[in-house]
């Protein structure tokens, strides 16, 4: 079988490209830094190849959805989850303080 | 790293193979022949190194170049046109 996997795209048909200067917002140069962080060699929790592997298997729907940082950020997250760096509950239970820290400073959800 | 199987100049053939996993040979030059341009070096494996092995021994890295025309079908450029992709030696063959 010859299956190409969806990621792989090169030479499909992909419209016209435009392209567009932009700036990188706050939250994609921090994820930008965690995912940099997470990979020195005191703190090495993921290597580019095991990223790249993550994004690959976020499947077609999520991975067209997701823009580029949003792409690293959850292969990352996932990555941790299997590595057992943390887990699903401390995850949870920290995204639910960052919220209610970032309500609590009158400041909306990035 | 092993000695490197080819050499500048040498034709070679990419595996048509289509693993399910993580691999860093595009899809759209599985199955095509191109020439050895240089050897890149050797890498540990990203086959390996992407689910969390240390992709040990490295493997030889090359740039092979394959003309346009042998890539794309319906390519409409100039006939000497090449593109120089970089793969890893266990996906390419000797062609006779």
């Amino acid at each position: 079988m010859t299956i190409r996997r969806h990621h792989d795209m090169g030479g499909l048909d992909a419209g016209t490209v435009e392209p567009v200067e932009h700036d990188y917002a706050i939250w994609e140069k921090r994820v930008d830094a965690i995912v940099k962080l997470m990979s020195t060699e005191d703190r090495p929790y993921l290597s580019t190849d095991e990223l790249r592997r993550g994004i690959e298997e976020l499947g077609p729907g999520v991975y067209d959805e997701l823009n580029y940082y949003e792409r690293w950020i959850s292969s990352a997250t996932n990555l941790m989850l299997e590595k057992g760096v943390f887990s699903v509950k401390e995850l949870g239970r920290k995204m639910a303080d960052v919220e209610s820290r970032w309500q609590a400073a009158g400041a909306k959800p990035q | 790293m092993s000695a490197a199987r080819f050499q500048s100049g040498d034709t070679v053939a990419v595996s048509a193979a289509y693993p399910p996993g993580h691999v860093r040979t595009p899809y759209f030059i599985r199955g095509k022949s191109g020439v050895v341009d240089s050897i890149a070096g050797a890498y540990p494996n990203p086959e390996e190194l992407a689910y969390g092995r240390d992709g040990m021994p490295a493997l030889p890295l090359y740039r092979v170049r394959f003309k346009q025309t042998d890539v794309w079908p319906d390519y409409a450029g100039p006939a000497n046109d090449t593109v120089v992709i970089d793969l890893y030696e266990p996906w390419l063959e000797p062609t006779s």
